[in-house]
């Protein structure tokens, strides 16, 4: 069987980020795995610029920006094999991987970080009436066939769901001659980041339909078109409200879900409200060694914290090695089993607007001195402040003109603040509107 | 004289600034609701001539795929995209592609240089 100190599920953006970090933690022994035909993942079909500001400090392209990172990998010779497909991970930390070169391949590995990315909500999740006509695509799957393969997947476009890759795919379709007659949103604001509601939607004129949502696909071969309908404060189509929109073509952007199957494998406990692991302030899930990052742990709004987590991922993931290295190493010494210590646990609760937390536990011996929370709110506020409790006292408090549930927030906890608060059990993160106090 | 508000959302960063700015028979007097410089530039210049970065895709001639990623180097006027995009859609490249190449020099006369933001290597299509 293969070893390696350190595998890493999935090259793109995370896993690359990951893995420079382990190595430059001092790690050599170290394996991506990809299952497409080269690195970079999704941000190969991300062709729109705006990545990378606050990495970089300036605009780049989707593959501009994994072209830095997959440089960077070459540059430090990190070993990778592309068109492998993983196909089960042990709690024992056995990687299970399917290629055409190598046939069926097992790998044991020290450390693992999960770096699987999400996947794009299918039709079958929505519950939307009709026969099943060509001219469905998800928003994803039309990128990739406009921006990789050079197909156009209609000439008449409706959009479901304001996503980021919804809105992209507006502009994107426009551009190549399509005319996109409407962006249709459930919810009564955009999932979307507003910089692409601005240069997606308003640049071309493209209606956003708040509150909207698709009731009816006409067609049998092919999408002939849909019906729209306002939607309730329950969430139920407004009877009288409906309107048929002609189109070829239907773009379903309504969220994106972190493709976790590998990790349920391995026996990673999960967090209802992510979808992804539930993780330490280490990025390590339940399983001893088994880190995750980026998109399969919580969906990002920015790669640039995809990849500043992933680095955190990488270098958690090497001190574990080392770890486990010099463990052993003592334990041959000593010929018997060394008594760790117990590490004092404290959980961190979203409430109050926050809907979770990554990480959802802290151990303060092995946070570092400054440690970012990312979470995400579960609507619009306006004028409200991200407070953070120690027990019950508010021990943080930033005002923010805007919260949406479209971006992701963070909240930094200091290590010297969690080390001199006594008898500390729980960590709140809350949203508060002016003039309110407590939880 | 006349006063008009025009109300931006900035697009300089994912922050998504709303920023408001008032004119003043034409000129700018007043710029609030920026949180940096960047803010202000944006909303200078789109109020006064709005530009773009401009991103597409180009055929690509006995290339490993079919088509390379390219944006314009530098921005261009916002109602110039139209006819940028058709110039791209015009023109092909033969492969091997490198990113950064230069494949369309003053685009549509906007001045901006068509690179590539990939690299494409030169491909015998496979035979299965």
């Amino acid at each position: 069987m293969q070893a390696y100190d350190i595998v890493i599920i999935g090259g793109g953006p995370a896993g690359l980020a990951a893995a420079i970090s382990a190595r430059e933690n001092g790690i050599s022994s170290i394996l991506i795995l990809e299952r497409d035909k080269e690195l970079g993942g999704i941000l190969n079909q991300c062709i729109h610029n705006g990545f990378g500001l606050h990495t970089f400090k300036e605009e780049l392209t989707g593959p501009e920006y994994a072209g830095r990172f997959i440089q960077r990998v070459e540059e430090l010779k990190i070993e990778y094999k592309l068109n492998t497909m993983v196909a089960d991970i042990s709690k024992e930390r056995v990687v299970t991987a399917i290629s055409r070169e190598e046939g069926l391949t097992r790998i044991r590995a020290g450390a693992i970080i999960l770096a699987m990315g999400c996947r794009e909500r299918p039709r079958g999740a929505l519950n939307i009436p009709g026969y099943r006509p060509a001219g469905i695509f998800s928003a994803g799957t039309a990128q990739r066939l406009v921006n990789m393969e050079g197909y156009m997947p209609g000439r008449e476009v409706v959009i479901l769901g304001s996503g980021d890759i919804g809105l992209i795919m507006a502009r994107r379709m426009t551009l190549e001659g399509a005319k996109v007659k409407l962006v249709a949103e459930l919810m009564p604001y955009s999932g979307g980041l507003k910089r692409n509601i601005v240069q997606c939607l308003d640049d071309f004129g493209i209606p956003l339909k708040l509150s909207h949502t698709v009731i009816d696909i006409d067609g049998k071969d092919r999408v002939k078109g849909v019906t729209i309908a306002r939607v309730g404060s329950d969430g139920r189509p407004v009877a009288g409200t409906e309107e048929y929109i002609s189109c070829d073509t239907l773009l379903l952007s309504v969220g994106l879900i972190p493709e976790n199957e590998l990790s349920r494998g391995a026996g990673v406990n999960m967090s209802p409200v992510t979808n992804g692991p539930v993780v330490n302030e280490s990025l390590e899930t339940s399983v001893d060694g088994i880190f995750a990052c980026g998109n399969v742990l919580h969906v990002h709004d920015l790669v640039d914290y995809v990849s500043e987590e992933a680095a955190m991922a990488g270098k958690n993931a090497a001190a574990y090695v080392h770890a486990a290295q010099q463990c052993s190493d003592t334990d041959k010494e000593t010929n018997g089993s060394q008594a760790q210590a117990v590490l004092h646990r404290i959980s961190v609760k979203g409430e109050n607007g926050v809907r979770y937390t990554v990480p959802s536990y802290i151990s303060p011996q092995r946070m570092p001195d400054r440690l970012t929370v990312r979470f995400r709110v579960g609507n619009v506020y306006k004028n409200a402040s991200i407070c953070v409790y120690f027990n019950d006292t508010c021990v943080f408090r930033r005002k923010k003109r805007v919260l949406s549930p479209g971006e992701m927030e963070n909240a930094v906890l200091k290590k010297a603040d969690l080390e001199g608060y006594d008898g500390l059990k729980e960590i709140r993160v809350c949203i508060e509107q002016e003039g309110q106090e407590g939880a | 004289m006349t006063m008009e508000k025009r109300e931006l959302t900035c697009i300089g960063c994912p922050l998504g600034c709303n920023v408001t700015v008032v004119l003043d028979n034409g000129e700018i007097s007043c710029i609030t609701g920026h949180t940096c410089q960047r803010g202000e530039d944006y909303a200078r210049k789109e109020v006064t001539h709005p530009t773009r970065i401009v991103t597409s895709t180009m055929t690509v001639e006995g290339g490993c795929a079919p088509v390379v990623s390219v944006k314009t180097k530098t921005d261009i006027p916002k109602d110039m995209i139209f006819q940028c995009v058709r110039a791209i859609k015009a023109a092909s490249v033969k492969a091997p592609v490198h990113m950064g190449d230069v494949l369309l020099k003053n685009v549509a006369q906007t001045g901006a240089d068509v690179v590539a933001t990939k690299s494409v290597a030169a491909c015998v299509p496979e035979t299965d």
